[in-house]
């Protein structure tokens, strides 16, 4: 099971935030601390895995963006990195060529399809196609439930 | 009341600000904003509201206004704000927080929604913070929609089902027989969150894993499809058909053929095709081969299998990729104790992994070679060991140093082999080494006899080199001390003849002493050291004498200590010295002192405690030292003390570490059951009488050969008696304990008395004899008396 799924930027900023298992505010933070110190310390090459604490630790980075996920002992790390490749991808069919603007303005959506992908620290669908039509079928929900309010655009 | 900006231009007004003050200043105005239009009812745009609270949160702001609005926005009808307020309890509650249970109404009635979508955000919800209650709440409607509705709800139902078996793992009874059926399910994903909940199902219960064995040959079908169909768009990634099923179908099979041989032979084929036909030329089609690999390891699988699996880990190892060679070596760490010859066959591509620049693969690579230390290899292995202790990452020493100690230990060839491999491990991580590798290697040393020379040498050597490394300045400095006049004769078959005088040994030592770098353990060491060595050479003893007075007034109190008592050993009892310094013996390990907790190090305390037993134990009071060479003179003997050589050496240096322990306190536990009862009344003898002080001695014997000697004193005369002690010898094997007296004060005429009790053991029956030496002053003036008890009243000896 994923513990948890952060996103974060080279800088340091926080960009998404998925928790799996309940921990209090401050446990939070501290996580965020230590796999922000831990991760963006690492050099450029490096192996993609590392131990921390009791959990296996599974960091890749796209562009600007560092996505890390925190396994339990017995998951297996090679498919973790494909996990967060399937998810990357999956971004990238929403937005069209995501960039961390988008995620950054779009919050929200990077939760939806997430929220699509995996569900209580397992992968939820293998297939790109399915997820991508359930997404476009909420959205369309989305807009004809509100055809009376002026929304202002986003 | 300023106008609510739209969420992306609050977010570029929170990108824009300069500095954090600014941004905080921003963020304050919004949420004042957001919080006013929380309270209004209705307002039109809730859901950005929530949005752009969600967003300040994110940047670690506080939030928790914004529940109650959540709460109310996922009670809404329309669809958005359910979205963004399912997403904001997702991120804002959890189970601690009281306002999650109000939730679990909307919960469960969105969950019959017309709309799957609505369904499914109650579902995602539920499965990230349900409590244990909701969970229980919720469980039959989970069910329900487990067994009957459309695929995309399924496949979510079972994940929340897998949520609620975590949180109340007696539910999973109710979620089992739907498990079971939905293997048949052709969609992958439902397919998939099935063999995710059996999983789950199958670790918590033993008994549904053994109803689950059945299901073994349905599972094995499915990997097969799987595995030998054709290419799928839909599912195919880099050619291999769902690579997520197929490793957690992998995963379930490992679970239930790991004890059963039936079913581990069901699956054998299956994984033996998998293992040879998967492509391994690509990141995906190597994690499904680590999976087959793990759960060939796991179960009972025949011998032809196992070593196909750990060939399959050999490739691994030679992967260009790092992340391979990591998962490799984790996995053969899993293996090593059983498969050790198997894996023994990679060693030196495992060796070479230690100098990979990455710090995960290194410390893997540790982890792996220290457990492929045997003794036919331990040469060659330690070499590579040692080479990578010298340019290892810091966080590693600590580990390998240990891990080179513990195999150095185990399969030493030789014990100048093991010393050198120690002494080159503390050059190089000196700092990081345990604390009892010092008396480790002390002890290592002692019994070593035929190397003294060459360690006292090479010890020496090192001490020029590096004088930062505690535990290593330490052992030399101990080295130095013992075996000095080796060190100053000068030559040593194996190393090169070196010139040394007298001076320049105890400048080393003396270099030591006044170092920044010393540690007070090490000084301590280094003090000791000076003054063993003063019965080691020959001219400069006076140099030496200089040293120990001028750390009399250190201000470090064991120093202090240590240097006044060897000072006294140079004034008054320099008969002594020699003695006293002599050399040790080897000792044991765990005997009963070296596992004494309270190790400064200093191998003389734990000689001193074993040799306790036979220590004549004294009063504590003022110089400890003086007593015990006054009581042997008492005895009469020569001045070669009553003891062999350590037991002295003991002695002085225990009586140093220990000088606030009433005197013997060892004596009364390894005496055993000596109980300090009171005696019955027993005859009394009167043993002195002067200057109007009485000493009376009462015994009680209470077992073979132990006695309970009572003096008593008291004072007859007119003025106080004040400092009253008393002071007893008795023959050699004869065991005194000297109790605590009830004080030193004798009140004029009688009005109190002191007593003392003096606990003795006489194992081999000698003819009991005491000699009492009393000290006081009556009337200003000091007086001190021997007396000789021959005949114990109530004793025939």
């Amino acid at each position: 099971m994923i513990r948890f799924l952060l996103l974060f930027s080279k800088q340091g900023r926080l960009r998404l935030q998925k928790w799996f298992t309940p921990l209090t505010d401050r446990e939070k933070k501290k996580v965020i601390r230590d796999m922000m110190a831990t991760v963006l310390a690492r050099p450029a090459r490096s192996c993609n895995f590392l131990q921390w604490r009791d959990l296996k630790v599974v960091y890749k980075r796209y562009a600007s963006l560092y996505f890390c996920a925190g396994l339990e002992d017995q998951d297996n790390e090679l498919l973790s990195l494909e996990v967060l490749h399937r998810y990357v991808e999956l971004l990238d069919k929403y937005f069209g060529n995501v960039c961390e603007l988008d995620i950054i303005f779009n919050f929200e959506k990077a939760y939806f399809i997430l929220d699509e992908f995996l569900m209580g620290g397992e992968v939820l669908e293998t297939s790109r196609a399915a997820v991508g039509v359930s997404l476009e079928e909420a959205d369309a929900l989305q807009e004809t439930m509100e055809e009376y309010m002026s929304r202002p655009a986003y | 009341m300023s106008p609510s900006i739209p969420l992306q231009e609050m977010i570029r007004a929170i990108r824009s600000a300069r500095t954090q003050c600014e941004e905080r200043g921003v963020i304050q105005r919004e949420c004042a904003a957001i919080r006013a239009q929380f309270r209004q009812s209705d307002s039109e745009s809730r859901s950005h509201n929530l949005a752009k609270l969600l967003y300040v949160h994110m940047l670690g702001y506080p939030a928790h206004f914004g529940q109650m609005e959540c709460v109310r926005m996922i009670a809404s009808p329309r669809y958005s704000e359910k979205r963004v307020g399912y997403l904001g309890a997702m991120m804002l509650l959890d189970e601690k927080q009281d306002a999650s249970l109000l939730i679990t109404n909307s919960i469960k009635n969105d969950l019959s929604h017309n709309s799957q979508y609505v369904q499914s955000l109650a579902l995602c919800t539920l499965a990230c913070i349900g409590s244990a209650e909701m969970c229980r709440d919720l469980a039959p409607e989970i069910d329900r929609l487990l067994r009957a509705s459309n695929s995309y709800i399924k496949k979510k139902a079972a994940l929340c089902a897998i949520h609620i078996v975590r949180k109340v793992p007696e539910l999973g009874e109710l979620f089992a027989p739907t498990a079971r059926c939905l293997l048949v399910e052709k969609h992958h994903g439902v397919l998939h969150g099935a063999v995710v909940l059996i999983t789950e199902l199958c670790e918590c219960n033993p008994e549904t894993l053994e109803r689950f064995r059945k299901a073994v040959p349905d599972l094995v079908r499915i990997m097969k499809g799987l595995v030998t169909s054709g290419y799928s768009p839909e599912h195919d990634v880099a050619g291999i058909s769902d690579p997520f099923l197929q490793v957690r179908i992998q995963r379930l099979l490992r679970i239930l053929g790991r004890n059963s041989e039936a079913a581990s032979d069901a699956m054998n084929d299956l994984l033996a095709q998998v293992a040879t036909n998967t492509d391994s030329t690509k990141s995906v089609g190597n994690a499904v081969l680590y999976e087959t690999v793990l759960t060939v390891l796991d179960i009972k699988s025949e011998s032809g299998l196992r070593v196909l699996a750990v060939n399959i880990l050999g490739r691994f190892l030679l992967n260009n990729d790092r992340n391979i060679r990591y998962i490799a070596m984790t996995s053969l760490q899993k293996i090593v104790g059983t498969d050790n010859i198997a894996v023994q066959r990679h060693r030196g591509t495992i060796v070479d992994c230690l100098k990979d620049a990455d710090a995960s693969v290194k410390r893997r690579a540790l982890d792996l070679s220290l457990a492929l230390v045997s003794a036919s290899n331990i040469r060659s292995m330690m070499k590579e060991l040692l080479v990578f202790l010298s340019s290892c990452p810091p966080e590693l020493r600590a580990e390998a140093a240990s891990g080179i100690f513990h195999a150095a230990e185990k399969y030493a060839p030789s014990q100048r082999w093991h010393i050198d491999t120690i002494l080159h491990v503390l050059t190089t991580a000196g700092g990081d080494v345990r604390d009892e590798t010092v008396p480790n290697l002390i002890l290592l040393i002692t019994s070593a006899a035929e190397l003294h020379c060459y360690t006292v040498h090479k010890l020496y050597r090192a001490l020029f080199t590096d004088i930062s490394q505690q535990p290593l300045v330490q052992v030399a400095c101990w080295c130095i001390g013992e075996y000095g006049d080796l060190l100053l004769k000068g030559e040593c078959q194996e190393m090169e003849p070196v010139e040394l005088t007298e001076d320049s040994v105890l400048d080393a030592l003396e270099t030591v002493l006044q170092s920044h770098m010393s540690s007070p353990v090490t000084r301590g060491f280094a003090l000791t050291a000076t003054m063993k060595l003063s019965t080691r050479i020959t001219e400069n003893v006076d140099r030496i004498r200089s040293i120990v007075s001028i750390y009399g007034s250190c201000i470090d109190v064991e120093l202090q200590q240590r240097a006044v008592e060897y000072n006294a050993l140079f004034q008054k009892y320099d008969h002594m010295r020699a003695a006293v310094l002599e050399r040790m013996p080897v000792f044991e390990k765990n005997s009963p002192g070296h596992t004494n907790g309270e190790s400064t190090g200093d191998d003389a305390v734990k000689v001193m405690d074993k040799v306790k037993q036979r220590e004549i134990s004294l009063p504590q009071q003022q110089q400890p030292v003086n007593q015990v060479c006054n009581l042997l003179d008492l005895l009469g003997d020569s001045e070669e003390p009553v003891h062999p050589g350590p037991a002295q050496g003991g002695a002085a240096t225990g009586l140093t570490n220990n000088p606030a322990r009433p005197a013997g306190e060892d004596l009364l536990d390894l005496l055993g059951g000596f109980e300090p009862t009171p005696p019955t009344p027993a005859p009394a003898a009167s043993v002195y009488e002067k200057n109007g002080v009485t000493l009376t001695l009462a015994c009680d014997k209470h077992s073979d050969s132990g006695l309970t000697v009572t003096l008593a004193a008291s004072n007859s005369s007119d003025s106080d008696v004040t400092s009253f002690t008393l002071q007893a010898a008795v023959p050699k094997s004869v065991h005194l304990h000297m109790k605590a007296p009830s004080g030193d004060t004798l009140p004029a005429r009688g009005a109190a008395q002191v007593t003392q009790s003096v606990l003795l053991n006489n194992p081999n029956k000698v003819t009991l004899k005491m000699r009492i030496r009393i000290s006081y002053s009556s009337q200003g003036s000091a007086v001190q008396d021997t007396v000789q008890v021959d005949s114990f009243p109530g004793v025939d000896v």
